[in-house]
Order: C-alpha cells, then structure tokens, then sequence
C-alpha cells in the first residue's frame, strides 16, 4: 500500500515528495465495502464518519492511480463537501498529503488537479498542509499550487515563499516548454497580500522584464499550433502582422488593443504585463516600504531626473524604474491613440473603454511619482479632454482626467476650470441614471473631499446637480451620500440644502419625466413602464410649470424660491412610483444628518431661518405614502434641538409660532410637530431664557393656546371631526399651565379652566371618542397639574426650574445629594431583585 | 486585484419554497486571504474559516438586497425575471448590475467595492479592491457569467452548480487568474476559450 501511493507521487518531478503512508489494508476494505454509499449523501447531512469513509473511498482510487470519471465523480462530490458548510471539514492529515501528491502528479489531468487544489484551498487554513514546490518546473501547476498556499492566511510567511519563487523563475531563463504567462497574475497577488516581499535588486530585474513585454512584444501574429514558446521560429511561416482594432495594419508596437488571429507568448506577457502595471508602479515606486498613496518621497527624486527623462532616446541610459515609467508612459500614450479608433467588434470596443480609463490613472500616478512626465501628460490629456466632452460614450475615463487636474493643476499652474465645470454641470444632468458611472462620481467626490473644502466653489455650488445621482439611485447611493453631504453645507447653502433634500422624492419624479420626455421611444426604458403619467407629462411640457421643473432641475445652487407646491399637484399621479418611495425613505436620514452638521455652526439668526423653514415645509411636502409622517418625525425632533440651543427663537419667533400654534388644521395635519411646538413653548418662553420676554408676550401666547384647548376640548368631540391626540390635550394644559406659573395673574384662569376638565371628560360626546384609558390619562394631568398651582411658588420651581436645578451638581452637593443616593440605591436593588428574578 | 468571486441563490424570485428564503452561496473563490489583524486570544484556523465564509455570505446578502432594490425601483415584477422557456437565450448584456462599497471592516478588514451581477434566480459577484477598474470589473463579470452559462448549463433544469464545481474552478482559473483582471480583446478571449474547451473535454 505504501508503495503504491510512492509510486504515485515518485513519477516525473515528484521525486522530492515524501511518500505518503497509506492507510492499513482493514481501512482499504471498509472502504471498499461501502462504495457507492457516499454518493447519495448530500454534503450538508454528511456526518464525520460518514466523511470519513468516503475519504477512504477517494483514498483507494487514488492510490490505485485510477484517475478516472469515477475518481473526478468523487473529487467534485468532496469538493462540495468541504466547501458547503461554513464549519470546518476536518480531514485527515495523511488524505491531505495524498491530494497533495495527486496534484503533483504528472499524470493527473487538469481537473484532478484543479478538483484537489479546490479542496486544499477551501479547508484552509490547515495546519496540516505542507507543500515542496521548489523544484517544480509546471509553471500552471505552480500557479495553482500558488493558489493553495495564499490561501494560508500568511501564518508561516507563504506569501515570501510564493513570491521569492515565482520571481527566481521569471527572473531566470524560461524553463522549457512552460509558460511564464501564468507566474504574473501570481505575482501579483503577492505584491498585494504584502508589500514588503521583494528586494531591490528583484524588482529592478522584474521592471527590465516588464519593459521587454510591455514594449517589446512582437508584432507579427502568432502561428495556430503552440509550438514551444518563446523562442521558436515564427518567422517561418510568415502569419501576417498585427492589426488595430479597427483592422488597419498596426502602426507601432503591440499593446492589449492589438489584434491577431493567433497570439505568440511574448504578446500574452504583454497583455498580462499591463493588467498588473498599476499595482507594479504602485508597489515598485514605493520601493515595496510605504503604503500605496503616499508619493511625496517619489516627487521630489523625480524633479532631479525631469531634464534626463525629458526625452525618450536617452532613456537607454536610465536605470530599470525610470525606464519602466519611460515605457509605461509610452503604452499609455498609445492606449489613448488606439481608443480612438472605431472597433470592429462591441467587445473591443467595451475594452477601449476600460483601457482608456486604465491608461489614464496609470499617466496620473506616473506624473505623481516622477513630476518630469508632466508637461507631455498635460498636453496629451488636455486633447483627450477635448475629445471626451464630444462623446458621452466615454464619459467613464472623465472622473480620472478630472482626478489628474485635481492632482496636479496647481503644480503645472494650469487652469482647469473647464474641466471641472463641464463635469459637475453637464454629466449629473444627463447621465444621473447610469449607476455605475453614479457611483464613481460620488467615490470620486468623496475622495477628493480634501480638495473641495478648500476652495472648490465649482464643488459646493452644485450639489443641487449632484443630488440627481441620489434622486435616481437612492438605494444604492445612500450609504456613500452621507459621506460627502457634510461637505455641501455652509451658512449660505444651508437653506437651499434643505429645501433640497425636502423636495428629493419630487426630484426623483421629475428626472423619471425628463427621461419620459428625452427618450420617449427608447427600446429598454430607464423608467417604470407600467405607470402611464400622462398629465404628468403634459405638465412637464407646458410653459406654466415649465419655469419650475427647470428650478427643479437646476444644475447649480441658486437660492430658494417659493411655491413648488403646484408641482406637488401636478406630480401627484408618481407618488406611489417605486423609485419615488425608495428616495423619500432616504430623506429623514439626510435631514438628521443635515441638522447634526448645520448645528455646529449655526448662529442665531441661521437657526431662526431653520426654524421658519421646517415650520412652513412642514405643511409643503410631496404626498409620498408614509413620507409626510417620517419626515414629521425627523423635523420635531430637530425643532427641539433647534430650540434647545438658541431658546431665544421661541420670542424672536414669536410671531411665527402664534400663527402655526393658532390654526386649528395643524393639530390634525402635523399633530407631530405641533405637540413640539406647543411643549417648547411652555419650556423656553421663561424670562430666564431670553430677557424680552414680558409678560404680555406670555398672555398673548396663553390666550391662543387657552382658545385652542377650549375649541377642542369644548366644542369638537364630533363625530364629523377627527379626535385629536390626549397627548395633544395634556400637553396643551401643562403648556398653559406652565405659562401661568410664570405669569401669576393667569393662575386663577388656568385653574378653572383644569377643574371643568372632569365634566368635559364625562361628557358623552367625549367618552364616545376617547377611551376610559385616555380620559383617565388627561383627567390625572389635570388634577396633578392644578394640585400644582394650589402653591405658586412650588409651581414655578418645578415648571420652570432654574438652570443650575435642570443641570443638577448634586454630586458636589452634600445636601441634596441624599436623595439622589436613596434613589440610586432604590434603582439598583430593583435591577438586582430584576436580574434574580431573570 | 479581485479578493473573491461568488455565485449565490436570489431569493425573492418567484420560488416560496423553503430554500429559496434563504440567500446561500453556492460556490465561492477567494483569492489570497486577507490580512487579518492581530488581535490577542486564541485563534484557530477553523475561526479565520468561519469568518471567511461568513464575510462571503454577508456580501451575498448585501448583493442580494441590492438586487432588489434595484429590481424594485424599475418598476418591474419580480416574475420579468424568470425564464421564459429554458431554450431562450438570456440577453446577458440587460442582466441587472451594480456596485456598492463595504466600509473598512464591514465585513472585511479593508474597504472592497463589490460588483454584482444577476442571472435570473442566481447572483453572481466580484470583491474588488477599492480602485479597482470597475468598467473593466464588470465587463469581466460579465464574460464569466456567460462562460458559466455555456460550460455549466447554469440554468437549466437538471444541472448541478454544486457539483461542477471543477468547471468553475477551471474557467476561473482561466479568465480571472488569482484575481487578477485582464485586459482581454475579443482575439484573446477567443484564444482562452479555446483553451478552457480543451483543458474541460479531456
């Protein structure tokens, strides 16, 4: 037995493995006796015994080299085994080393080999694994083994090992027959898992190397049979030359943009080669010790070299680092040449697209690490820029051209406020509803969210432009707005930033008719097919409300203007749209987080212009379902806050809330925010917060709310009307009473007003509305409140308490620091006595 | 640099069956593990694997919410997406696709941004690295959904995801090398596929 598994692993560049013991020969017949068992099992009822047998099963197929349909069979059903379940899959260490040995042995077809490295990766980490690969030659079985092993977590330093192996073959000549093809993408991998891997004199030999494929790659076709690599002779067969994308000949040197029927090795390095060079020039520019984005080292060095560099004829004479930039450049610079040619085939041309978007972040970061290829990147992509404003079909690769200006504008002293303009103001309003390009502008926003705090106001001043990519795709652009919304406001954007984020789901319903409107006979509607908003759409088109949906669709800040309430009208027919919905349901959440920035720097007359704003909106929303009720969640809740620090609003606006507390429709409308309203008003209209306020400024207040309480308590309980809120009543009679504690000459009104509660209770009109719970709720806070009033001076203590009273110190205070201790005391016997009882 | 590709069920689409409330992943690949941080305590290998395959689930519930919504916002019924007749070919180029970001350690230790694709009943994604090139991203999701198409029979009645796992593995290995996306033009695609036919007929 054990010699059949040496000769397994002992044939042809196995002969470094340790031989595997093998399994005794009772094992090999309890296996045997349940062949076929294990195949019905499916992997998530598969028990460890189980699994174990079928592991012996597998064990003897190999160990007899079968490696055949039955074996493969096997191999799958394991694989899903091992990999369905999240838990670990416990194999036995001498199985392992056997898949071990079936993976390296010459005779196993790939997908053995690929079945066992899947199995070996999906039990990793395993501690049980140990793998010799430094005399194997089989560069794909090297990359798959590769595979394993970076799997491992990084525990014992695979990824040195990987790497130091992968970079000796590449270095050295190219082992016979084998492909260095698949060795890149495993370097790769490596450079990402760490950084620190290669030496300099290893890097300097991988940039010669990538030199010779990026740049030196042959521009003859390869011939149809694989005939041994690199160094065959294909001249022989004369296959004809490269051609472009668009057919023609090609003009210069080979890149991924170029054509052939047949490819030679050197032209897959190339292509390989260049889907790895931005993690290259990342990773090698840094020389391997400093984390990816920071260049400032690599500046400064590139400023000494600019006059070398300058041209590309003396670029022999630089060292490999410099010279791979050189190259880099070069490929670069054609990708933008060859992109604008017109492809034969839809694929190529989806490729040109992601090309040009490659070459010009490559150009960026080339500047960014050598300051010398700036004036040729500059003029190369001033044209480029020129080119794309002309054609929306790449408007992809505008986000880096515009990431390179930002980069580097200020150090060419160039002016690249065309750039930004064209960006920020025509691609947010004709392409808000591609959300790919959605969600880079906004990653592109939030990254750069250092440059637009200084003095970008090209930024700031057209966030109405930017919110159209919230609009149409708040679901998924959520969680990254709330990043870059901070940004946005200021004192003087604040404003229009709320009305903004009021009018988002109006906003959505307006792009979804633009669209309507714009593309009317597309083929695949970007809209909801199945709602027809014909008035919707004649009012979009008709000059009345014309004026308005432009406002509507401004691209940048211009102020506020009122009355977009006839469009709430007019846009009725879309508010149970599912995109609508989906944009109303983000609104609360920006509201919290607009009042979170705003109240930081807000000043006195800002929060007073807030205040007015929310009170008036409160009633000017857009009737989405639910939409109205969240959103007056979110606003009384700020109203509070807005209150709370600066209490003076409540006289300075006094006016306002008089009106707002005096019309009767409000407490049914916004019940939510009047019940605020009212109760800030009997918490901050207090002399101790604001000196100006007098005493006929309270009478005015109480009067209204006296009358208000009187018309529903009074004269409403109607059937025909709807019953108002006993947290409305109770909160409207503490207010009063509050209000009367500070002003002593209304004491005698509130108290009579208090105690012609109970009739009004009783009567029938209200017990045939309120339920005996609710009546008993405002008849105690009645009673509680005129007990109250019965002592004047307890009323206004504990109505209206001194500030030093509602910010207690009890704990510097011996005196009143006993009850606080009883009540503490009190408090944790009860959670003790609660956890016991738990 | 790609950290994974997945391949998970989609609830939502028609099927109230008991399994399909669930969003599972029925094959996964990740490349390279991730760096985990040094945190004390003990810390076997079967944890790092729980939480690999637990970070993979969480993304496939994010790609399957994102799904959704997205499903949702376009106005359709659910029941569009379901196959006509099994020998209709699917217009892989009007699959529904997106992009959305994980924060740093949400549930990876670095920020990804995941590219997801969806094919009826079944979800299909790539965990990028943050500045990944996303039109080269989902242009190779793309050509891997449509390779799984045609070597796994994805979606007809009969054919076992779960047991050609070897195919994917292949085609993988193929196109998506160790992660790494490739600027592949038609010719070299072709080439590749040619390839992967032969490496899967022997």
């Amino acid at each position: 037995m054990g010699l059949r598994v040496f000769r397994l692993v002992s044939g042809r560049g196995g002969r470094v493995f340790k031989p595997a013991t093998g399994c005794s020969p009772r094992e090999r017949r309890a296996s045997s006796a349940k062949r076929g068992a294990g195949l019905g099992i499916a992997p998530r009822e598969i028990q460890d015994q189980e699994l174990k047998k079928f592991c012996l099963r597998i064990t003897g197929l190999l160990q007899k080299e079968d490696l055949g349909n039955e074996t493969i069979d096997c191999l799958q059903r394991l694989f899903l085994i091992v990999s369905a379940t999240k838990y670990y899959r416990k194999l036995e260490k001498k199985f392992v080393e056997l898949l071990l040995s079936a993976m390296y042995f010459p005779k196993s077809p790939e997908q053995v080999q690929v079945l066992c490295a899947a199995i070996l990766r999906e039990i990793s980490p395993s501690e049980d694994l140990t793998l010799f690969y430094d005399h194997i030659q089989n560069t794909k079985l090297l990359s798959l083994m590769s595979s394993v092993l970076l799997a491992q977590g990084n525990k014992r330093d695979e990824v040195r090992d990987v790497g130091l192996r992968v970079t000796k073959i590449l270095e050295s000549r190219q082992p016979e027959g084998q492909s260095l093809r698949y060795l890149l993408p495993v370097l790769s991998k490596v450079i990402t898992l760490s950084p620190k891997v290669l030496k300099e004199d290893q890097i300097n030999l991988l940039n010669k190397r990538l030199i010779d494929w990026l740049r030196y790659a042959s521009i003859q076709q390869g011939v149809a049979q694989i005939s041994g690599g690199f160094f065959s002779n294909p001249r022989a067969r004369q296959p004809g030359p490269i051609t472009e994308v668009d057919g023609a000949v090609a003009t210069d040197f080979f890149t991924v943009l170029s054509v052939g029927q047949h490819y030679t090795e050197d032209q897959w390095l190339n292509m390989q080669a260049f889907s790895m060079l931005r993690k290259w020039l990342l990773y090698s520019g840094n020389d391997g010790t400093e984390t990816p984005d920071s260049d400032d080292k690599s500046e400064l060095e590139g400023s000494i070299m600019s006059m070398v560099s300058a041209t590309s004829t003396s670029s022999r004479l630089l060292p490999p680092k410099e010279r791979l930039r050189e190259n880099a450049f070069e490929y670069c610079q054609r990708l933008i040449e060859q992109s604008n040619r017109r492809a034969l085939k839809k694929p190529d041309c989806e490729l040109q697209k992601a090309c040009l978007v490659e070459a010009v972040i490559i150009l960026d970061l080339l500047c960014r690490q050598d300051s010398s290829f700036m004036y040729r990147t500059l003029s190369c992509l001033k044209t480029l820029h020129g080119r794309l404003c002309g054609d929306l079909a790449y408007v992809q690769a505008l986000l880096p051209v515009a990431q390179f200006f930002l980069n580097h504008s200020e150090a060419a002293a160039v002016d690249s406020e065309a750039v930004y303009q064209h960006l920020f103001t025509n691609i947010p309003s004709e392409l808000f509803y591609n959300s790919m390009l959605a969600f880079e502008f906004i990653q592109f926003c939030r990254d750069n969210i250092h440059f637009f705090n200084g003095n970008l106001s090209i930024f700031k001043s057209s966030f109405p432009n930017l919110f159209k990519f919230l609009a149409w795709n708040s679901a998924s652009l959520i969680s990254e707005f709330v990043d870059i919304l901070p940004v946005f406001i200021d004192a003087s954007t604040a404003i229009e930033m709320l009305h903004v984020l009021l009018d988002l789901p109006c906003l959505t319903a307006a792009l979804d008719l633009y669209l309507r409107s714009s593309f009317p006979t597309a083929e695949k509607p970007l809209w909801d097919p199945s709602l027809k908003p014909t008035s919707c759409l004649d009012g979009f088109r008709d000059p009345y409300h014309q004026a308005l949906f432009q406002y509507l669709l401004r691209p940048k800040a211009k102020g506020f203007i009122k009355g977009l309430a006839p469009l709430h009208e007019l846009l009725k027919p879309m508010a149970g749209c599912a995109r609508v919905i989906q944009c109303a349901e983000t609104v609360p959440i920006l509201i919290q987080l607009f009042f979170t920035v705003v109240t930081e720097f807000a000043d006195g007359t800002l929060i007073n212009q807030l205040a007015v704003l929310l009170l008036g909106r409160s009633g000017l929303l857009f009737d989405v379902p639910q939409f109205k009720a969240a959103v007056h969640r979110e606003m009384s809740s700020q109203l509070l806050v807005l209150c709370k620090l600066h209490p003076s609003l409540v006289v300075e606006l006094s006016k306002e809330l008089l009106e707002f507390t005096g019309t009767i429709r409000n407490i049914h409308s916004k019940e939510n925010i009047f019940t605020h309203v009212v109760w800030a008003i009997g918490e901050y209209l207090s002399v101790l917060y604001d000196r100006r306020c007098t005493v006929e400024l309270i009478n005015k207040f109480f009067e209204t709310l006296e009358a208000l309480l009187f018309e529903i308590t009074q004269f409403r309980p109607s059937a025909t009307l709807p019953k108002c809120c006993p947290r409305v009543i109770t909160v409207l009679m503490t207010t009063l009473t509050k209000l009367a504690s500070r002003s002593q000459d209304l004491i005698p009104r509130v108290s009579l007003f208090l105690s012609k509660m109970r009739s009004f209770a009783q009567s029938p009109a209200m017990t045939s509305v309120y339920s005996e719970e609710d009546t008993e709720t405002i008849l105690t806070r009645a009673t509680e409140l005129m007990n109250l009033l019965k002592m004047p001076s307890v009323a206004q203590f504990v109505l209206t308490p001194s500030v030093e009273v509602s910010n207690p110190r009890y704990h510097l205070d011996t005196n009143t620091s006993l009850p606080l201790a009883l009540q503490m005391a009190s408090r944790l016997v009860e959670k003790e006595a609660s956890l016991l009882s738990w | 640099m790609v950290h994974a590709f997945l391949i998970h069920t989609l609830s939502g689409s028609g099927q109230a069956t008991g399994d399909a409330t669930f969003c599972r992943v029925l094959y996964s690949q990740v490349f390279g593990s991730e760096r985990l941080p040094d945190e004390p305590g003990p810390r076997g290998p079967e944890r790092d694997r729980l939480l690999r395959k637990e970070q993979l689930l969480a993304v496939a519930r994010q790609a399957e919410t994102a799904c959704k919504l997205l499903q949702q916002a376009s106005g359709r019924p659910p029941t569009d997406l379901l196959p006509q007749s099994s020998d209709e070919p699917i217009p892989l180029q009007d699959a529904p696709s997106g992009v959305f970001r994980l924060r740093p350690g949400d549930p990876f230790q670095e920020a990804k941004v995941v590219v997801w694709l969806r094919l009826l009943s079944l979800g299909c994604a790539l965990v990028c690295e943050p500045h990944e090139n996303l039109l080269l991203a989902e242009s190779t999701l793309r050509l891997l959904t449509r390779l799984l198409l045609e070597h796994l029979k994805l979606l007809s009645s009969g054919s076992n995801v779960l047991l050609r796992g070897d195919r994917i593995e292949a085609i993988l290995n193929h196109f998506l090398p160790q992660g790494q996306l490739l600027f592949l033009n038609d010719q070299f695609v072709q080439a590749l596929e040619k390839e992967l036919s032969t490496s899967l007929a022997r």
